[in-house]
């Protein structure tokens, strides 16, 4: 990997049941596969029950700690908008952010007491300028009829962001990874994110 | 080989590489997955036991027959488990024996944050501390051999960001322990704890930590010294070592891998290569204690560090920079202000069958005395229908014991509620108690079929063993009635108005009483097909006839919003907004059609 043997610190957010999960399993073995160390921490239990997700991924020649540090994420991938408002704090000046365009409203916002917070992407644009992408990764996998591989959509767009490494690494993994009757439905999700920005060489 | 493993798979991997044939545990987070993982090995034997208790004798059980053997528990396990735990280390072992207990700083998901390094100098047992996947491999390997080496059970202790962080790790091939497998009634004055054998194995047990403290010195492979700057030298261990190496990367450093028997000579050989020693530990000040009273001088340790929840890379820069490099960390200002952003706590699921039963026993204004699992959620307003919460079984005999007090003006005004697998953790022994003592109690059985808020874990009332395969079956309400309870209902809890009815008679009934919800799976829970018995599988609210009182809104059902535009109904009643169902969410369980005043609520056409 092109990254002179630094630490990379990929921030995933989103709302328990939307798959962060899975698409941080896919990003450790495809790094692993391209000689990185990996590591990766995300809180199980209580914390998923429609509560807010967190994944920290970190790569790199070598790798101590599995956390990321607060203002040192090279990338932010968010898988709910509010959810990427909320860790815009942990993102460096330079840093990446790949938004799904979609919205889970909080119980606060659902009884009436709080409003959903607007304009996010403009607030992220504000800060992060040319460095953000809006993915509709929701439409996309509802397209797909498969409302649940919106998750392998974001993947697909974070991908564009590794020139090292070719598509066929990933949906390898993807494979390698999923049940067999899964397959093709994961690799259009892949395909339609990669497809959906292009990026600069990163 | 290399594979990322969690930290709990890693635990699995290991016990298996070390051959071990017996593996018991009850689920909580964040252990669960050791078992879940190890059960996928043929070669072992594994189970989810009805508590640590149980795991931990089990467990014992198959170590004194010759077999390895590996027992599993989050943090509050260990409390359940102690009784035995605490001679086990008495009798020893023959067949190695591990006990992985994870902690949970921070509380994630638990009730406290209580140090597990602790019970090592209590028990007088040997701890190991691995920082990341591969070293959980590694660690839960050597603790087999360290516990038939000296005869004692060892513990691995991991927690939150050991147990569930991902990390590479080099594989290994499986090797069988060489242990005869038998029984030997020639060990008795070994196996059997009176007290004229036992003060005998007191002694033994002393003469056991010496030789493990020159082992810990001597041979013990991981526990390393890195003298790189001597300016400060680290002694930490787990993954604080792991943050404390990213932010301070540059300094030198003692890692132990175990934290009890200490290794004091090189702890003195560490003090003597590096000028300022600092230690960093999560939770309780353990090395820092032992390390002072071993008459060393150190320089920081909690005075900067906090004691109270998890640690981060974040929290070591912030604490200690200035002390290390003399310089502040360098802070960078907020972008956005997210302290005051809408929170997103946990809910229960869309559906889930605690909500109407929640429901039920607010609108009853009860005190509910609850319990330790995804009913927890209970107590999250609006629901707000939980008012007390220790541990495991404990609301059964909080009701009980606060009966006893408030006698017959808490008639009709107190209930327990604990789950199915809760009630067979720790819920019978206090019911038994209620019903001999003339306790007026009513317990409710939430049984949703599983061992839900742990991740789907199969226990003695679901009918499966660990492995998936059938197994007998427990009666709740046979069991109720076999320990005297002569008031045994069932109810479905999604039928609003016949729930509470029958917590309203049991409640009031001046003796001990059981109510146990059927047609109640939890909804993740694919085998029961949770949403087949819903009749409709989504509902609408018609937009003319919402009045807009809110009362929906108040079970706090995820699927459920607030749209704030005034407007008029078709009957030109005026109201300041609407509700509003999310079809993506709702599942059709039709507890807010039961409780709308005004009929606005019908089955979306399918």
């Amino acid at each position: 990997m092109s990254d002179n043997g630094e630490t990379k610190n990929i921030f995933l957010s989103g709302v328990g049941g939307q798959g962060t999960i899975l698409a941080s399993n896919i990003l450790g073995q495809v790094l692993l596969e391209a000689g990185c160390d990996v590591k990766k921490a995300e809180v199980h239990g209580m914390a998923q029950r429609g509560g807010d997700v967190t994944t920290h991924f970190r790569y790199g020649k070598k790798v101590y700690s599995p956390l990321i540090k607060e203002g040192d994420a090279d990338f932010l991938v968010s898988f709910e908008l509010l959810e990427a408002l909320r860790y815009i704090n942990w993102v460096k000046p330079e840093g990446k952010i790949i938004l799904n365009n979609h919205t889970i409203l909080p119980p606060a916002v659902n009884l009436g007491k709080m409003e959903y917070p607007a304009d996010i992407e403009e607030t992220f644009k504000k800060h992060f300028k040319e460095n953000v992408w809006m993915v509709n990764g929701r439409d996309i996998a509802r397209e797909l009829g498969y409302i649940q591989v919106a998750n392998v959509v974001l993947i697909g767009a974070l991908s564009n962001f590794f020139p090292d490494l070719e598509a066929g690494q990933w949906i390898d993994v993807l494979k390698d990874i999923l049940p067999s009757r899964l397959h093709e439905i994961n690799v259009q999700a892949f395909q339609e994110g990669r497809d959906v920005i292009k990026a600069p060489n990163a | 080989m290399k594979r990322i493993l969690q930290g709990n798979e890693a635990i699995a991997r290991g016990a298996w590489e070390a051959g071990v044939t017996v593996g018991c545990a009850y689920p909580g987070t964040p252990s669960s997955e050791i078992m879940a993982r190890l059960s996928e090995y043929d070669e072992v034997y594994t189970e989810w036991s009805p508590n640590e208790k149980v795991s931990m004798e089990v467990a014992h059980g198959a170590s004194v027959a010759g077999g390895r053997a590996l027992v599993c528990m989050k943090h509050v396990g260990l409390n359940v488990a102690a009784d035995p735990f605490m001679t086990i280390s008495y009798v020893g072992v023959k067949g190695g024996m591990v006990v992985a207990v994870a902690d949970d700083p921070g509380q994630h998901s638990s009730q406290n944050e209580q140090d597990s390094r602790q019970w090592t100098r209590f028990g007088k047992v040997p701890l190991l501390e691995p920082a990341d996947s591969q070293e959980c491999r590694d660690f839960t390997k050597i603790a087999f051999d360290i516990s038939e080496r000296f005869d004692t059970p060892v513990l691995v202790r991991s927690e939150t960001r050991v147990s569930h962080c991902d990390s590479p790790v080099e594989l290994g091939e499986r090797a069988e322990s060489g242990i005869e497998r038998k029984l030997d009634k020639k060990e008795v004055s070994k196996l059997v704890m009176v007290p004229m054998y036992a003060r005998v194995r007191r002694q033994v047990v002393e003469e056991r930590m010496k030789n493990l403290t020159s082992y810990a010195e001597e041979d013990f492979p991981y526990n390393v010294m890195e003298i790189n700057d001597p300016a400060i030298g680290f002694i930490t261990s787990g993954v604080s070592y792991l943050y404390t190496k990213d932010v301070f990367p540059q300094y030198s450093y003692l890692k132990l891998g175990m934290i009890w028997p200490l290794p004091k000579g090189m702890i003195r050989e560490f003090f003597n290569q590096v000028r300022k020693v600092v230690i960093v530990e999560e939770l309780d000040p353990f090395l820092e204690t032992e390390i002072r009273a071993m008459g060393f001088d150190v320089s920081h340790g909690k005075d900067l560090v906090p004691s109270i929840g998890e640690l981060t890379p974040t929290i070591i820069e912030r604490c200690l920079s200035k002390a290390v490099t003399g310089k502040e960390p360098v802070s960078v200002p907020a972008r956005v202000e997210t302290e005051e952003l809408p929170k997103r706590p946990p809910n229960l699921c869309a559906g889930c069958s605690h909500r109407p039963l929640f429901y039920a026993l607010k609108k009853l204004r009860l005190f509910v005395f609850g319990d330790i699992g995804c009913y927890g959620l209970g107590v999250a307003p609006p629901l707000s229908a939980m008012h007390f919460s220790t541990c495991m079984g404990a609301g059964v005999g909080g009701s009980y014991g606060a009966g006893k007090v408030v006698g017959e003006e808490g008639l009709g005004k107190i209930c327990a509620v604990l789950g199915d697998s809760t009630f067979l953790h720790s819920g019978i022994g206090p019911l038994m108690d209620a019903v001999y003592n003339g306790g007026y109690s009513t317990t409710i059985i939430m049984d949703n079929s599983i061992t839900a808020m742990t991740g789907q874990q199969e226990h003695p009332g679901t009918g499966f063993t660990i492995k998936g395969e059938p197994a007998p079956t427990v009666d709740f309400e046979q069991l109720a009635r076999s320990v005297g309870v002569k008031h045994v209902r069932t109810v479905d809890p999604y039928n609003i108005k016949e729930t509470i009815e029958v917590i309203r008679e049991e409640v009031s009934r001046n003796e001990a009483s059981v109510i146990i919800t059927r047609n109640s799976p939890c909804m993740l829970l694919r085998r029961a097909r949770p949403q087949e018995r819903f009749e409709h599988s989504c509902y609408r609210i018609q937009e003319d006839v919402c009045r807009g009182c809110r009362i929906c809104l108040n079970v706090n059902c995820p699927a459920i919003s607030w749209v704030p535009e005034a407007g008029v109904t078709k009957d030109g009643e005026k109201r300041k907004g609407r509700s509003v169902i999310n079809a993506d969410q709702c599942v059709g369980c039709a507890l807010c059609v039961q409780i709308c005043e005004f009929g606005s609520i019908v089955p979306k056409a399918e």
